[in-house]
């Protein structure tokens, strides 16, 4: 049988973290799906279980100068009703799951849990987001993009905790989200996109796309983006043909249940023409 | 963590269970709660749901250790209120009930949309009810019935 922690502080989550391996519990929303197993049994785990979702601690949103800080056990609802959430993050989550699930369910989860269709992972994968991310020992930052490894895979140790996100607060003059799903709400992304950009006086500032479900993580090449920052924004207009085929390659998607890999990549390479054209 | 303390219509409640438990077969199997229903049980079609500090969540994928300390409402326990009593006239008027099945849930979901948006859009209706399937209205009634439950509770939430 599996023990259960119950922390009364983030020190004793992190105390227990570093004497055994643990499942995290944020909202359980991915873990009790995934380890479903019959009614009136519970579910079948193999590691203690430590349940932070009640840690008023890795609760919260504020606001710094320049970043905006969410805790990492804050549920989505909270998120999208707050005055200060970034506008694309918000359009994120209005689509993602339900308001049911998004009453318990959490950043962190959607990003530990690393599924390649994870929503709101792409968003923050635009967003520049970082994450700190506590043990026993130390406290690190990681870029969201640089921790996700491949499907289901981190470079998350045992003894780590996620314990809030940063979002750099930026007004981007043009943003869209866009999710293709086989359902409104509680759908998985069949293909997922998130873009952001600054546009002055006819000179592009900031330009960032992100693609989500096309490929074993999140896509977004900076090294594509980066010879359109400071240019005319006639340039990417005029490149645009270019721009798509930079990022063709990274478009890899796969057919499952939910889609086919031709789909996907024919929508894929549409919303991002869409995208600059919409500049 | 060897029990689970919370309040369940209005009752200080304190169990001896897993608490890994789907909170959904402590209340159909430890507390006898048949309200709540298992459709899907993977947390898409909203017939296991209930309030928790007034929101609406599912309870299929929902840890037991989760809702300790906290105010769960279940569709047993609105049903005493003034505001069920609108929400259930009004979905008795417009056909909002066929087979039964979706209703626990829905009557829930209606009640966390109202507890945040007392005259709520048909656009905010549609997606405060959009984690819950039903199979034989056709959602159209629904819509009408928490349109018309708004309407008519107006002042309650
Ligand atoms: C019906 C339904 C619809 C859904 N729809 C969508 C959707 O539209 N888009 C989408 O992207 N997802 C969707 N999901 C998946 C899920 O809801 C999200 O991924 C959610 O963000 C997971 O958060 P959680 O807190 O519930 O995670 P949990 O299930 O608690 O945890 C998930 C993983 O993260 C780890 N973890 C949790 N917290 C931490 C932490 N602080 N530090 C380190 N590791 C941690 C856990 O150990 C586990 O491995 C849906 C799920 C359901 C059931
Ligand atoms: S049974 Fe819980 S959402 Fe379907
Ligand atoms: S009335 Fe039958 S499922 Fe909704």
């Amino acid at each position: 049988m599996v023990s259960h922690r119950h922390p009364n502080s983030l020190e004793e989550a992190l105390e227990t973290l570093k004497n055994e391996p643990c499942h995290i519990v944020g909202g359980g929303s991915d873990l009790w799906v995934k380890n479903r197993s019959w009614a009136n049994t519970p579910p079948a785990f193999k590691k203690t279980l430590l349940y932070l979702a009640h840690l008023e601690s890795l609760k919260g949103i504020r606001k710094t100068d320049d970043s905006l800080i969410i805790g990492a056990m804050t549920p989505y609802e909270t998120i999208l009703n707050h005055p200060e959430t970034p506008a694309l993050l918000k359009a994120c989550l209005y689509e993602l799951a339900s308001p049911a699930i998004r009453h318990v369910a959490t950043l962190a989860g959607n990003i530990a849990n690393a599924s390649p269709a994870a929503d709101a992972v792409l968003v923050l994968i635009a967003l520049d987001a970082t994450l700190e991310i506590q043990n026993h020992a130390f406290k690190r930052t990681v870029k969201v993009k640089d921790l996700i490894e491949g499907p289901g895979k981190t470079s998350l140790e045992s003894r780590d905790l996620i314990t809030s996100i940063r979002i750099p607060r930026r007004t981007f003059t043009h943003q869209t989200y866009k999710k293709v799903g086989g359902r409104k709400a509680d759908a998985i992304s069949k293909v997922a996109f998130a873009g952001g950009a600054v546009i002055k006086d006819g000179t592009v500032k900031h330009l960032s796309l992100a693609l989500g479900a096309v490929n074993a993580t999140v896509v977004r090449d900076e090294g594509v983006e980066k010879p359109y920052i400071n240019q005319p924004l006639s340039k990417l207009k005029s490149e645009k043909e270019a721009f798509k085929k930079a990022l063709s390659s990274s478009i890899n998607p796969i057919d499952d249940q939910r889609s086919n890999a031709l789909y996907r990549k024919k929508v894929a390479l549409n919303m991002i023409n869409r995208f600059i054209e919409s500049l | 963590m060897n029990n689970v303390t919370f309040t369940l219509n209005g009752k200080k409640t304190t169990l001896s269970i897993d608490p890994s438990k789907r909170f959904l077969d402590v209340l159909r199997n430890d507390l006898n709660l048949k309200g709540p229903k298992e459709g899907c049980g993977e947390g898409e079609c909203g017939a296991c749901a209930v309030l928790i500090d007034g929101d609406i969540v599912n309870t299929c994928i929902l840890p037991a250790a989760n809702v300790e300390g906290k105010n769960v409402t279940t569709i047993e326990g609105f049903a005493h209120t003034k505001k069920y009593a609108v929400i259930k006239e009004a979905f008795k008027e417009t056909g909002g009930v066929q087979c039964g099945f979706c209703t626990p849930g829905m009557i829930i979901a209606t009640e966390s949309l109202l507890n945040k948006n007392p005259s709520p859009s048909d656009e905010a209706i549609r997606i405060g009810l959009s984690g819950n399937l039903c199979r034989c209205t056709g959602y159209e009634l629904i819509i009408k019935a928490v349109k018309r439950a708004a309407k008519r509770g107006e002042g309650l939430w």
